[in-house]
């Protein structure tokens, strides 16, 4: 374990910026957003960004490659943004586990080369949670926001930052800042997470064996009633992955590019032939589905949901997983 | 308040119509628009009370098309929506009774949150100081600084066209509702272009603005339709994506009653409002004070030619004076 | 940089043939010249034409076609509006091949088969009836019933009647919906021309075409007592990165893009009806 004094963040900042590209979370309270660090810019006082850390490894906008069409012919052109070594500090344990989850989409074969040169070259540094909002439920799927994982892990506690390397991206990143000194251990105070009001959610009836009778549950009515059908929850999840890909006339060349796309939309199913989903009900029942036991079923039970509670905060409607949860999960009186 | 509609509900459920209301949520103040089509449902799960913002008019195009009526309670901004809906063709009135609701404003627990305050549990108080119980122990805010910014400048309690209102009728107030749009017309164009290309920098296309506004009520969005070849959700941080906001203001402009909806549900807090503001501030200057929603009679101004409007050319010179 | 499965190969299409008012059949092969991918029946692959945009097509070919791939395809949205419209010589960008195929060497052999097809779902059958009559001898007995709008509806009409008809072991029974002065085959739609032929139950069923036309085949099937086990389909639904990743084709916890699109009945039994 190492520490440096919280006072002198800006100087360890600097020192990480001076090799590589550093993000930090930072911003008012309410729109806050990791961001390329400069000088003088703060630790926003925000739990956690607006948007996910998944979008530096996932952007919402990517280039994948361009053509040039002369008559007949096509030239294939790579235009694949520029990849550096990056560190992003202070990412919370619940986006920390989002990155397993979207890795078990991207690095299964046939790997996504795009994701996988984004995750090799990032650094990720978590930063444990002490003070987490009501609409926090990162311990329903066993995280312990205070002991994140990450290259590196860092706690804040009294007057000190704490870091700990978890990997050897982690040690070469501490190994190369000089100004740490040999540390203890923070302390850490686990009270809160005790009382938080939806840690206890009722998972136990979600996963791949129950796919037909939660599929066919009537609730779902009820549930997407009033969804607006708008892309909020999916684009400020952290585990949201589906993608559209499309295609640009810049006039010289064609750009293809990968953008995020939302289950939630209506045209995101739609094909000549048809629409597999034609009301908001299925696309509703699809996201929460894909996340409670679609994924879970092809992938040894792991749930799609991070309990970051983005969702929870940012629905126009204040409709969402918890919400859902319950409702399906829980035994009836 | 919240025991007077709620019996009223009731009574209009038992009275044969479907109750368009606010349901309960995990905590005091997420709650969601629902359609109550039971008594226990009611007892158990209506709430009205001060996070109660969503205006339920727009909802009102889909469930008026239902066979039977649809009782519904509307505060007094969202009446105006309902009006201005009803000129449109868009709510078929008779499936409707309406009730109007008189409404002291508001909260908006994301103002309550950018106050620093965290792990919000409830809200108490009536008067000028709310308590916030939180994780960390009861803390206050002033009741002025947690109310949703549209609240906090409240155009009019009037409650238009219902069948009956709960609560005294309002009045229109004197709002400072355009001394926001006044400060963006004090700056340079370079320092309003900055403005702007910062604020929506923060848009990801996530749609909420456009789904929620009662004014956009086309069948299928242009920006939906793969053939209208404008469709796009991916081009975000570009100036053709900043174009999305400014084409949707031009679109509501003459009809948005500046109810808010786009601002409050914003998950990146772009003050979308302040488009609409300016465009209800200019109309008011050029044609004479017009309020989208205030009655069914008024022609609207950007549809409608009379011999003195101002001429094309007033752009240019209202632009050079700015 | 290794490749990205995002990224196509170029081709080019060498032969355009129309074979019905609303369906071309495109000959493919690599700027080599060769062959560009090697597949299996029923599976697919991505066509492209820059600026236009990208589609899944189920490959006609046999994968015995050592030469060079085929798709046949429908003129029915953007992209096939495009390539309908174009000449040979056409690069085009492909990527592929997608999807687990029918299982031609494994559940089929051996057993007596019955293709159902209904207008342009003959396109991923031809590439498994061609791949059977190349094995011949793997297989049973072979039925092919095969239905359309009109006689101009009939896709490889000719490929039909030069060489299906003529095989032995093979049977071919065209329908098409109404009668037409030309015509002096069965008139009719094919899930009754189904029943009408009275197929043993324990033939493998394999099947393609409109949601109608399955709906009523296998409603037929079921009353005559086929076994949801030996009865196969092939779906389509949209799809833009076909690697089970962009979320669009999912059938509950299945991508009919990498799982599918070839499913047996009592698979979709297991699966939401979302499609």
């Amino acid at each position: 374990m190492k520490k440096y004094p919280v006072s002198q963040l800006d100087s360890l900042f600097a020192a990480i910026a001076a090799k590589q590209r550093l993000y930090i979370p930072a911003g008012e309270a309410k729109t806050a957003a990791f961001q390329p660090w400069e000088e003088g810019m703060r630790l926003t006082a925000a739990l956690n960004t607006v948007r996910s850390a998944k979008d530096l490894f996932f952007p919402q906008v990517e280039n994948l490659v361009n053509f040039k069409v002369t008559g007949k012919q096509i030239e294939v052109i790579e235009n694949r943004d520029p990849a550096e070594p990056f560190v992003v500090f202070g990412v919370r344990a619940c986006d920390c586990r989002s990155f397993e989850i979207l890795d078990k989409v991207f690095l299964c074969d046939p790997v996504d080369t795009y994701y996988e040169t984004r995750r090799a070259c990032g650094t990720v540094v978590t930063l444990a949670c002490t003070e987490p909002e009501e609409t926090c439920f990162c311990t329903a799927f066993g995280i312990d926001p205070t002991d994140p994982a990450g290259d590196v892990s860092c706690w804040i506690s009294g007057e000190d930052l704490y870091l700990r390397a978890n990997t050897e991206k982690g040690e070469a990143l501490l190994g190369g800042l000089e100004m740490l000194e040999e540390g203890g251990e923070p302390v850490t105070d686990k009270t809160v997470f005790d009382r938080l009001p939806l840690q206890n959610l009722p998972l136990d009836k979600f996963g791949g064996e129950h796919m037909m009778e939660l599929f066919r549950r009537a609730e779902w009515a009820g549930l997407a009633e009033s969804c607006l059908g708008c892309g909020a929850c999916t684009f400020v999840c952290p585990t949201c992955q589906c993608y559209d890909i499309k295609e640009f006339n810049t006039g010289d060349e064609i750009k293809r590019f990968r953008c995020w796309d939302s289950c939630m939309y209506s045209d995101f199913t739609l094909m000549s032939a048809g629409q597999p989903r034609p009301t908001q009900l299925e696309r509703f029942r699809q996201r929460f589905m894909h996340k409670l036991v679609y994924y879970p079923s092809t992938h040894d039970g792991e749930f799609g949901c991070v309990g970051c509670g983005r969702c929870l905060q940012k629905c126009p409607i204040s409709m969402n997983i918890v919400k859902v949860a319950k409702t399906l999960g829980e035994e009836k009186p | 308040m919240q025991e007077r509609v709620k019996a009223r509900a009731i009574e209009l459920l038992e009275s044969g119509v479907r109750v368009l209301g606010w349901k309960a949520g995990e905590f005091f103040y997420d709650v969601t628009p629902a359609v109550f089509t039971s008594r226990e449902e009611i007892e158990k799960e209506f709430v009205f009370g001060p996070f109660c913002g969503a205006n339920m008019s727009k909802y009102l195009i889909a469930e008026s098309r239902k066979e039977g009526r649809v009782g519904v309670f509307l505060k007094p901004c969202d009446t105006y929506s309902f009006q201005q809906l009803q000129k449109e063709h868009r709510i078929w009135r008779e499936n409707v009774y309406a009730v109007g609701v008189q409404c002291e404003g508001m909260c908006d627990i994301e103002a309550i949150r950018s106050a620093g305050i965290k792990g919000i549990l409830g809200v108490d108080g009536d008067g000028s100081t709310l308590t916030v119980h939180t994780l960390y122990g009861d803390k206050t805010i002033a009741r002025k600084d947690a109310l949703a910014e549209r609240c906090a400048c409240c155009k009019s309690k009037k409650m238009l066209g219902c069948d009956e209102l709960l609560g005294e009728q309002g009045e229109e107030l004197d709002s400072a509702r355009f001394d926001q749009v006044e400060k963006l017309e004090a700056m340079t164009p370079d320092e309003r272009f900055a403005f702007w290309r910062k604020e929506l920098s923060r848009c990801i296309r996530c749609n909420a603005c456009r789904n929620v506004c009662p004014a956009c009520s086309c069948e299928k969005c242009v920006f939906d339709n793969p053939n209208s070849g404008v469709e796009n959700k991916a081009a975000a941080n570009s100036f053709e994506e900043n174009l999305f906001h400014i084409i949707r203001a031009f679109h509501v402009a003459g009809r948005c009653t500046d109810c808010g909806e786009c601002s409050r549900v914003c998950p990146q807090h772009i003050p979308l409002h302040l488009l609409n503001r300016k465009f209800i501030k200019d109309i008011n200057e050029l044609y004479g004070g017009y309020q989208a929603g205030a009655d069914m009679e008024t022609r609207p101004p950007l549809t409608n030619f009379q011999m003195d409007d101002p001429e094309p050319s007033v752009v240019h010179e209202r632009g050079s004076e700015q | 940089m290794r490749q990205d499965p995002l990224i196509p190969m170029l081709a080019v299409v060498t032969d355009i043939r129309q074979d019905t008012p609303d369906v071309k059949t495109f000959r493919v092969v690599g700027l080599d010249g060769k062959k560009p991918l090697v597949h299996i029946p029923g599976q697919c692959a991505m066509l492209s034409v820059p600026g236009v945009g990208e589609a899944l097509f189920s490959i006609t070919s046999s994968p015995t076609n050592e030469e060079y791939l085929e798709f046949s395809i429908k003129k029915c949205g953007c992209v096939t509006d495009w390539l309908h419209a174009m000449e040979p010589g056409q690069q085009v960008t492909l990527r592929g091949p997608y999807g687990n195929g029918f299982p031609v060497d494994t559940d089929f052999a051996g057993k007596d088969l019955v293709f159902v097809a209904g207008g342009i779902g003959l396109a991923p059958l031809r590439s498994v009836i061609n791949y059977v009559r190349h094995y011949r001898d793997r297989y049973g007995s072979v039925d092919i019933v095969y239905g359309s709008r009109s006689k101009a509806d009939l896709v490889d009409y000719q490929e039909i009647l030069d060489e299906w008809r003529r095989e032995d072991g093979i049977s071919v029974h065209l329908t098409i919906d109404n009668p037409q002065p030309d015509w002096d085959g069965h008139v009719g739609f094919v899930p009754n021309y189904v029943k009408e032929l009275g197929f043993d139950t324990g033939k493998t069923v394999v099947m393609c075409g409109p949601p109608i036309m399955i709906k009523f085949t296998l409603a037929g099937l079921m009353e005559q007592g086929f076994p949801r086990n030996n009865i196969y389909t092939t779906l389509e639904l949209r799809m833009k990165c076909a690697l089970g990743r962009c979320g669009r084709c999912n059938i509950g916890d299945r991508f009919v893009c990498k799982d599918g699109p070839v499913f047996r009945l009592d698979q979709l039994d297991q699966l939401p009806d979302e499609y």
